[in-house]
């Protein structure tokens, strides 16, 4: 395979900065989560009491 | 129609007449304008004929760098007498608010140009071939970055780190803009055979987007 | 701690049944890609009509089943997609637009930049160059990327919720409408554009590229989809967990001053 260091670099960096996006995502939303009441956490769950400003 | 033109000019008038009084535009803007000028000469060359080729980007780059500080003025004179919540109060429309205070930009940028311009003649030695190509893409520009400078200058108004975030917002949002009025100052500087009228109407129509977007987006912003 | 262990944690904070199968269907449908693009796609290998030379990308081509897709999602869906949940959050102005926008934006933010990144290698042996003022599409992209930092930067700084909901609107609508206007003044800027002419019409798309490069663009748009369905529901939380801090806050004082006037009395 021709330009094999250009091919891992592209699809590499790639990856693995959505994979690192995704990992701080996941431990921000886990270390926000215990400070929400459980019915607020979502959308779906918290809409009701939505308020327009 | 008449009480618009009539607020408009009054808040013009009030801004104005603050710069005057405080002399900021002519005892700092215009010197830190020309000083950018005088730096681009040390960190290019001390050759005139590569200033010169550069001339019309430098000319532009020192006008933007000198809005920003005149933004941050403008929008300081709102917040720190919260007159923005006065010339609400008193009656005066959010549009009218921010034309009045995009002419009183618009007005200091034109008078810097003037001075930028001697400025170039002199320290790089550029000949203006084509004056008038030269004064309506030079009025047009201004008018282009005042009404966005204005919108953004609210955007970022009354947060903490408002100087720093400033630039970084409305700097991209110019890029069009820098390269249109470089090109039309190139041609009418008769450096390089572009288009410089065909530069002028992109010029045109961004000024015209960002007047009526910036003015609809300010009632936005003062509703707060 | 290890992503595998984290990803577990998450369960239920921000992932559901349904997003889960998203994910699973995304992470299949990206390895599967990588199989097509790496081993079943035929490198980019022409004859030149005269001197019957070996001409073509060869195996740079593969770069195509992965820049192609984000570039489409990156620099013009994902803006579009936070434009109109801003034009949303200015009618409604509801919290659900705001947070979708911001969610939009982040990620393609994210995308913006990998493309410009992928670009760059990919044009080095193509091109034969890591960068190109001239060209329309990495200038604008470049410029984009810049606006969409600006705005991420808008938001965080800290500031009442409806405020900056507000201005970030208006930051990302402005974004979305210069975005021709970008365009078409790079193009003008020097008509010297090398996407055009040398990517997409000069290679031979055959069916099996064609295949894959049709599948690269839905993987990436599951990706995309997985990834701000999982910002949004974080942004959901940071909204919350904002408002539950000033509520705390309220308590505390309400509290304090009940106990100061019990000590007066």
């Amino acid at each position: 395979m021709t330009h094999l260091g250009y091919l891992i670099a592209g699809w590499g960096i790639t990856l693995v900065v959505i994979l690192v996006y995704l990992v701080s995502m996941f431990r921000r939303a886990r270390s926000i989560a215990s400070q929400v009441p459980s019915g607020r956490q979502r959308w779906m769950t918290s809409s009701e009491t939505e308020i327009r400003d | 129609m008449k009480q618009f033109m009539h607020d408009l000019l009054l808040v013009a008038k009030k801004d104005l007449r603050i710069e005057i009084r405080s002399r900021v535009i002519i005892n700092q803007v215009v010197p830190f304008a020309l000083l950018v000028l005088v730096l681009f000469g040390f960190a290019l060359d001390a050759d005139q004929k590569t200033l010169r080729a550069f001339s019309p980007g430098l000319f532009w780059i020192a006008v933007l760098l000198s809005l920003l500080l005149a933004i941050q003025r403008s929008v300081s004179l709102e917040t720190a007498n919260d007159s923005l919540t006065g010339l609400k109060l008193a009656g005066l429309s959010p549009v009218a608010i921010f034309f009045g205070k995009s002419v009183a930009i618009f007005t200091q940028l034109v008078f810097l140009e003037i001075f930028l311009t001697g400025g170039i003649i002199i320290f790089y030695g550029s000949v203006i071939e084509d004056p008038t190509l030269w004064v309506v893409a030079g009025l047009i520009t201004a008018l282009a970055v005042s009404v966005t400078g204005t919108l953004y200058g609210a955007l970022a108004s009354g947060l903490e780190v408002r100087e720093t975030l400033l630039p970084i917002l409305l700097l991209p949002v110019l890029a069009p803009v820098l390269i249109g009025a470089t090109k039309a100052y190139s041609g009418a500087l008769g450096e390089t055979v572009s288009n410089g009228w065909q530069w002028t109407g992109l010029l045109s129509l961004f000024a015209l987007i960002a007047a009526t977007l910036g003015s609809l987006a300010y009632g936005v912003l003062v509703e707060e | 701690m290890s992503a595998g262990k984290m990803l577990k944690q998450n369960q239920g904070v921000t992932s559901s049944p349904k997003s889960r199968l998203l994910g699973f269907a995304t992470l299949l449908g990206l390895v599967t890609l990588f199989v097509f693009a790496f081993f079943l796609t035929d490198p980019d290998v022409r004859l030149h009509p005269t001197t019957g030379e070996e001409i073509g990308q060869f195996d740079a081509v593969r770069l195509l089943y992965l820049h192609v897709p984000m570039a489409i999602i990156g620099p013009y869906l994902a803006p579009l997609v936070g434009a109109v949940a801003s034009i949303g959050y200015l009618i409604k102005r509801t919290p659900w637009w705001d947070v979708t926008a911001h969610a939009a934006i982040e990620v393609g933010a994210i995308f913006c930049g990998l493309v410009l990144v992928q670009g760059s290698i990919w044009g080095r042996p193509v091109w034969n160059t890591w960068w190109e003022w001239g060209d329309v599409r990495i200038m604008t992209t470049l410029i984009l990327f810049l606006m969409l930092l600006g705005y991420l930067a808008l938001r965080r700084v800290v500031a009442d919720e409806h405020k900056q909901a507000r201005r970030s609107a208006i930051v990302a609508l402005v974004a979305a409408i210069n975005l021709p206007i970008i365009n078409r003044s790079v193009e003008w800027w020097e008509s010297r554009t090398l996407h055009q002419k040398s990517t997409l019409s000069e290679l031979k798309i055959e069916d099996l590229t064609f295949f894959t490069l049709m599948m690269g663009i839905v993987v990436f748009l599951m990706l995309f989809t997985w990834l701000v369905l999982h910002r949004f529901r974080l942004g959901w939380l940071e909204k919350e967990s904002l408002k539950q801090e000033a509520l705390t806050a309220i308590e505390e004082r309400r509290a304090v001053a009940v106990t100061n006037e019990e000590e007066t009395s």
